[in-house]
């Protein structure tokens, strides 16, 4: 198992080191200069100049990119060109909006999934399979930002039970903060729940089949224990796996879902240093993205040994 | 029973109380969000409309009607040849952070614009300054190289405001200006909150709370104005919902001008767009009602050359090359293409550029000019099309105020370069006479329009949406801002 992790953990490095010079080489190949894009059409030539040289963009490529990868190996993850403060305060401002919408996203597509996947796979190939796969069906093919918008109107715009969009801080109260929350995470947990009930269901079925299942039957076991006990936790694997790389999608998700309901999270905050060439707040943000889908892997992974005792002697 | 009484009375009293005292707040809904709060040091427009006239003021202001009014400076001199300007200051200002604004503030503020190092975003406003003085703390003399009639009005621009040297680097995250409204706080990514200063030299703003509120989806706006989460969109991205608004009662749906001139911007040095002949044709070509339609809801006014239809000194100009595809094609011809030839239009993440693109292409493919269009992000624009030069025609809304000028910069991205016009534009910046000047303006436009230098479209509207019970809104924007000093709850 040590090894294992220590194996686990040089790869991790490695990955990241490759993609910090992915995502550095990338921005940089962009086409336009941020202290033009700041200072606008009617800047002279040494205004834009002066700029260049207060943000540091007047050194090689390479000195930039080491200072960069040094930097965030202390702990410094720069300072961003547009709202001139350090990165990581952009970051920690950021992710009390971001991490509480992926954490309400996630349990509430796990709690919609797994009964509906559950339910599925018990009345399988009948009316409420039929039924329970169609409603996942649309919730696969609908887009998260239109749904989004659909719940705005009728929760906001029409009954007035939530905000419309926005988020007040949390200092303005637990509650006013969650309802600002709800809907996005709605919109954003909708679809990944119908994903992963049909993966729950198919998971289930394969497993039902299994002779272990056949045995726990016959041994006259309550069909609900045999589920439970027998079926779930065995079809937990593939159900597993999908939630770790549905974290990578829920990153992905919220930075859509962040705009439509204007939330100040961190997908919204790499959406506007895209679009205002704030360089370096997306290479360290994304770099923290990387990380974070790095360790959910890790954890996931880590987690297969705890429902599996076999894969724990294997390791 | 008596309890009943009292506890229905206290209610009436409670109720009355509240009928009374108008409301005092305003949640302002904006598309972008400024990259920070200092004018000084930045062309986003998003950041005068946040503090322009409401945190910062300089020593003259814009009004709602384009006007040049006294700001911090309460009145003023010109020396016979157009060279000295004596500013008088008003007594008993001071900055948001207790400190008293005199003329050693309006010294450091210009001269730290028109510094070397300065990273000022319109360091031009300031080029003719020659020297600025502070002979005593309530007067400034400021020295120019030659006479510049609209020297007022660009010490008005949100670019020229007065800042203290003692918060002047730390303006981007907490602006301390003069205004009537203070700095409270700013959410990043959400808000911006700006509260009445009670300490101010003139006349107290009626709102005690103003909040700027960030909501970049276009689709998001609508529901956010039903839900009264949001009171007021200024500039309200608000196209095809505009009807759905328009007909609800509690909305003022109000269409005013800007000062964004519209235009095909097309390269003047580059084949054939050299040739006049072209040019002609494709003025021919374009039927504004019909890109009007597509790429401002019907909402844009037509112009003719690069001049505000606002502004005093405009001449109606759109009929120098009405709509006739015949003449568009004999033009064609007579420059020797009759047969057509292919070109790129490149389109920047606007909607009147993306929108107006399509119908551009479809009406120039008539005259056989076939178009391909190259959509492009700002960064890229200003990149390739704005200094590389490397364009055909692009579509771009000059919101500049005052900005027919850029025509007597041969290195203008668009190229254009013409004697008589220069000619024109250096005996504007002599003229201080009024008429004169008006005289010199129209001359300046139309000369534009007879060579036409580019596609000339339509002025951009502002559309602003906002509660019915909400009064005192700029109409128009003669500049980009939200000048919030006049803005209260009527009943």
């Amino acid at each position: 198992m040590i090894i294992w992790l220590a194996r686990r953990v040089v790869t991790s490095a490695l990955t990241m080191l490759v993609a910090s010079l992915v995502v550095f080489a990338v921005m940089e190949i962009l086409p336009g200069d941020p202290a033009h894009l700041m200072l606008g059409i009617n800047a002279t030539d040494d205004a834009i100049a002066s700029l260049r040289a207060e943000l540091g963009l007047d050194r090689a490529l390479a000195v930039r990119y080491l200072a960069w990868l040094g930097g965030m190996l202390t702990g410094d993850f720069g300072k961003s060109f547009t709202y001139s403060v350090p990165v990581i305060d952009l970051v920690r401002e950021r992710l009390v909006v971001s991490l509480p919408l992926a954490v309400l996203a996630l349990a509430l597509s796990t709690a919609i999934a797994l009964p509906v996947g559950l339910f599925a796979a018990r009345h399988r190939g009948r009316a409420p399979d039929a039924i329970a796969m169609g409603g996942a069906q649309l919730g696969v093919a609908m887009p998260n930002f239109w749904f989004g918008l659909i719940l705005m109107y009728v929760f906001a715009a029409w009954l007035r039970l939530v905000p419309a969009g926005g988020f007040p801080g949390w200092s303005a109260g637990l509650w006013p903060g969650l309802k600002a929350l709800i809907l996005p995470a709605v919109a954003l947990a909708l679809p990944q729940a119908a994903i992963l009930a049909r993966v729950a269901r198919s998971a289930l079925i394969d497993v039902m089949g299994e002779d272990y299942i056949r045995t726990a039957r016959a041994k006259g076991l309550p069909e609900n224990l045999v589920m439970r006990r027998h079926a779930l936790r065995n079809a937990l694997i593939p159900v597993l796996t999908i939630l770790g790389l549905q974290f990578a999608f829920l990153v992905a998700g919220a930075v859509i879902i962040e705009n439509v309901f204007y939330l100040p999270g961190l997908g919204r905050l790499v959406f506007q240093a895209i679009n205002a060439l704030d360089l370096i707040v997306v290479e360290s943000v994304v770099m923290l993205l990387v990380a974070a889908v790095i360790v959910v892997n890790l954890l996931v992974d880590m987690s297969y040994a705890i429902v599996d005792p076999r894969l724990r002697t294997q390791a | 029973m008596k309890k009943t009484i009292v506890a229905a009375s206290v209610l009436f009293l409670a109720s009355s109380a509240a009928a009374f005292a108008a409301r005092a707040d305003l949640v302002l809904g904006m598309v972008l969000e400024p990259p920070h709060l200092d004018p000084t040091a930045g062309a986003a427009a998003a950041i005068d409309e946040v503090v322009y006239a409401n945190v910062f003021e300089g020593l003259t202001r814009i009004g709602s009607k384009g006007e040049v009014l006294p700001g911090l400076a309460e009145s003023w001199t010109v020396s016979d040849d157009g060279k000295t300007y004596t500013f008088k200051l008003r007594a008993g200002v001071k900055f948001h952070d207790g400190s008293d604004c005199d003329s050693a503030d309006v010294k450091f503020s210009l001269d730290r614009a028109m510094a070397e190092k300065s990273t000022n975003a319109q360091k031009g406003l300031f080029a003719q300054i020659d020297k600025v003085e502070a002979p005593d703390a309530g007067s400034v003399v400021i020295g120019l190289k030659q006479p510049q009639g609209e020297f007022l009005y660009n010490l008005g621009w949100g670019d020229a405001v007065i800042v203290a040297p003692e918060t002047a680097e730390t303006n981007k995250d907490k602006p301390v200006g003069t205004g009537p409204f203070k700095f409270d706080n700013w959410a990043k990514g959400a808000q911006i909150v700006i509260a009445r200063n009670d300490a101010y030299w003139g006349e107290k703003a009626a709102l005690e709370k103003a909040t700027f509120r960030i909501i970049p989806d276009a689709a998001a706006a609508i529901p956010a104005l039903l839900s009264g989460d949001v009171q007021a969109f200024p500039n309200a991205p608000a196209g095809d919902a505009l009807a759905q608004i328009k007909a609800d009662s509690r909305f003022k749906v109000v269409i005013g001008a800007t000062e964004g001139e519209t235009i095909l911007s097309t390269n003047n040095k580059k084949a054939p767009f050299d040739n006049i002949k072209v040019r002609q044709a494709i003025a021919h070509a374009l039927d504004r009602t019909e890109i009007i339609a597509a790429a401002s809801s019907g909402l844009g006014t037509p112009i003719g050359s690069h001049f505000s239809p606002a502004n005093a000194a405009y001449v109606d100009l759109t009929g120098t090359y009405p709509h006739d595809l015949d003449k568009a094609k004999a033009l064609l011809k007579e420059a020797g293409l009759e047969n057509g030839f292919k070109a790129t239009l490149k389109l920047p993440p606007v909607p009147y550029a993306r929108d107006g693109g399509q119908v551009i292409a479809a009406q120039l493919k008539k005259i056989g000019i076939e178009l391909e269009l190259i959509p492009v992000e700002w960064a890229q624009w200003l990149e390739q099309v704005f200094k590389g030069k490397d364009f055909d025609l692009t579509i771009v809304s000059h919101t500049e105020p005052n900005d027919i000028g850029i025509y007597a910069n041969h290195d203008y991205y668009f190229q254009y370069a013409n004697p008589a016009f220069d000619k024109v534009m250096a005996d504007l910046t002599g003229a201080t006479d009024p008429a004169k000047r008006t005289e010199l303006l129209q001359a300046a436009q139309k000369i534009l329009a007879d060579d036409a230098v580019n596609g000339f479209l339509f002025e951009l509207p502002k559309i602003g949406v906002w509660d019915a019970k909400v009064e005192g809104l700029w109409e128009s924007s003669p500049v980009q801002a939200n000048d919030l000093t006049k803005v209260k709850w009527v009943d």
